[in-house]
């Protein structure tokens, strides 16, 4: 921030006053205006934008507190400074419980004024940076990343807008590669915890024991290795979201500390012995059948209905087919941009193997065969044999035993992946061009 | 011609005006001369604060400035205040003619320390032409090898040149071409 777009507004009854400011920060190269009393300041406030407001505590009329009260209802974040005589120091200070920045009295040291400006312009910048943060925060809270157009993402959308505001527990359930831990951020963001962290666990990726310490977090020599006290996840994720992701692989131990955790919003770090309070909200995500681990004693019952309180259901990729190509030309976009190729489509045939594809991985899967595709593919298109899974394709139903049949509907497959590029059909299919052209005339093949 | 004015105001070392006035008149490409001005500053004199007014000398200043004086700086030994402030090392009108800066906190004595006549010149020519500056129009510099830097105490002067930066230079350059000489 230049000094030039800062606005300073001088509010005091004594022209001197006024204008010895005036003179001072116009010299610093800051733009500057003064105002005799209330009335005139509340004018120029309505006025034009100011960033810090020099006030008097003691005016005729409208006095100084008052005023201040007025403008923190204009602009909550202005930054206001008293001036005042040594006499009202007990004025000041009540200012400051009111919300000034803070106060200054006169005379003051040339040094002292130059550094609460300093001060208050930098505050002045930390909160409109604050303010801007917030609303890009707001900006991408949206469900920006999750793809899918199908009905049964749509409901997954509202499900997610529905839970969010509330503070209740969630869980995610739905196989591998299914976008859980998105769909568990897309409800932080779009929850009131928002501007605090939403801190992951990867239950499945710990022993127990270290689990534990990563949730609760330990005192220093609490166990062999604890040489520092280290704070865990639940303490971390203190005003916002601990998403715990594979719930299902967690230890009878931890979860019984959790259980009492999620109950008392309370908790002792390993080893320790003083009860933390925190503040959180908890996510779960499992690719198990919780209720099934229950009822096989795996799982403790009252932990499984203590966070079941909603459920998310992520549907497999091959019971959204009709999202597929959404998805694919998302990441195809996304890996154009990352590097830097210029393939933006996808062609009709690899499309076609896309969406024909089971896709066990799920989207994680979609993803990384995209990926692949756009390594090893070329401008412009995503072409069919650019898939990693080209060969291990559909299976064709044949009708009939004979060599001829084979040979017709083979070359349809091939003529069709290919889209009925002759030159690149028949380098698939180790024939000439020639040949080729024959065997589409003798087989009556069309397109 | 019009000139640049330098006027004694309460000032028994009348010595340092011969270097200071070589050093306006290269720094700012004019005529540089001193007048002496009948002024008593005694009006000035705030007798709860045991300092002189600042703004009602520059005031004074401006009142008395020859008329074919392009810009007037009163040189004086005497302790500034503005209202506002505990002190000053001098005081300017940003865009007008005058200006004023004071010895006293430029004096070595004043901090308990041994007299540097040699310190208090080099002291003086850059708050002289630090004010100068700002009736030429310049504000605050924040280049730390320009005069137009602010200075809160005296060790900041010492830091910064007696010198304009390129910046400030150009600048003043620019408004000395629209004054004719």
């Amino acid at each position: 921030m230049e000094n030039i777009d800062v606005g300073i507004l001088v509010v005091d009854d004594e022209l001197v006053v006024r204008d010895s400011l005036y003179n001072w920060f116009k010299e610093d190269g800051y733009r500057v205006d003064t105002a005799e009393d209330a009335k005139m300041a509340l004018k120029k406030l309505q006025e034009s934008s100011w960033d810090i407001v020099l006030l008097d505590i003691k005016m005729p009329g409208m006095d100084g507190m008052e005023l201040q009260k007025r403008i923190k209802e204009i602009d909550a974040n202005m930054i206001v400074i008293m001036i005042t005589a040594y006499a009202s120091v007990d004025t000041a200070v009540q200012a400051l419980k009111e919300g000034a920045f803070d106060y200054i009295t006169k005379p003051f040291d040339p040094d002292d004024m130059g550094h609460l400006i300093r001060n208050a312009v930098a505050q002045r910048k930390l909160t409109e940076e604050n303010i801007q943060l917030r609303q890009k925060i707001d900006e991408l809270s949206k469900f920006d990343e999750i793809i899918g157009d199908s009905p049964a993402m749509k409901r997954v959308f509202e499900l997610v807008e529905t839970v969010a505001q509330s503070d209740a527990t969630v869980v995610i359930h739905g196989e591998s590669g299914t976008g859980k831990e998105l769909v568990a951020r897309a409800v932080h963001s779009n929850s009131p915890r928002r501007y605090f962290p939403i801190i992951p666990v990867n239950c499945g990726a710990l022993p127990e024991g270290i689990l534990e310490s990563e949730i609760f977090g330990h005192e220093k020599g609490a166990f062999t290795g604890a040489q520092y006290r280290r704070k865990g996840k639940l303490e971390m994720a203190d005003g916002g979201t601990l998403f715990l992701d594979e719930i299902s692989s967690i230890g009878t131990k931890t979860q019984m500390d959790l259980l009492r955790a999620l109950e008392t919003k309370q908790f002792t770090r390993l080893g320790g012995t003083k009860e933390i309070t925190v503040d959180f909200r908890i996510i779960c995500a499992t690719n198990q059948n919780l209720e099934k681990m229950v009822e096989e004693g795996t799982f403790r019952e009252d932990l499984y209905y203590r966070i079941n309180v909603f459920s998310i259901y992520l549907p497999p990729l091959r019971e959204r087919r009709s999202d597929i190509p959404l998805l694919a030309n998302h990441f195809a976009q996304k890996y154009a941009l990352a590097m830097n190729k210029k393939i933006t489509q996808i062609s009709p045939g690899a499309l076609d193997l896309l969406v024909q594809h089971d896709w066990p991985g799920n989207v994680r899967e979609l993803e990384n065969a995209i990926e692949r595709a756009m390594v090893v593919g070329k401008p412009p298109r995503i072409m069919a044999e650019d898939l990693p899974f080209q060969l291990s394709a559909k299976k064709t139903d044949l009708t009939s035993d004979s060599l001829e049949e084979i040979e017709k509907t083979h070359i349809q497959h091939i003529l069709e992946r290919m889209e009925w590029n002759i030159t690149r059909s028949a380098e698939v299919l180790k024939i000439d061009r020639v040949t080729l052209y024959n065997k589409i005339k003798k087989y009556g093949l069309k397109r | 011609m019009a000139f640049i004015c330098v006027v004694p105001v309460h000032l028994p070392q009348e010595s340092l005006l011969i270097p200071l006035l070589e050093h306006i008149s290269s720094s700012f490409h004019r005529e540089t001369r001193i007048v002496f001005l009948p002024i008593d500053p005694s009006f000035a004199y705030d007798h709860s604060r045991k300092q002189h007014n600042s703004s009602l000398l520059l005031a004074k200043l401006v009142d008395i400035k020859p008329k074919d004086a392009l810009r007037i700086v009163g040189v004086t030994d005497l302790d500034l205040f503005i209202p506002i402030l505990t002190f000053v090392f001098g005081e300017a009108q940003l865009s007008g003619p005058a200006s004023i800066v004071s010895t006293q906190r430029l004096r070595n004595e004043f901090y308990g320390l041994p007299k540097n006549d040699g310190l208090l010149q080099q002291r003086l020519e850059k708050e002289a032409i630090h004010e100068l500056g700002h009736t030429f129009g310049l504000v605050h510099c924040r280049n730390d090898l320009c005069v137009m830097r602010p200075s809160t105490y005296v060790e900041n002067i010492d830091l910064k040149p007696p010198q304009l930066c390129y910046s400030c230079l150009k600048t003043i350059d620019e408004k000395l071409k629209a004054i004719p000489p």
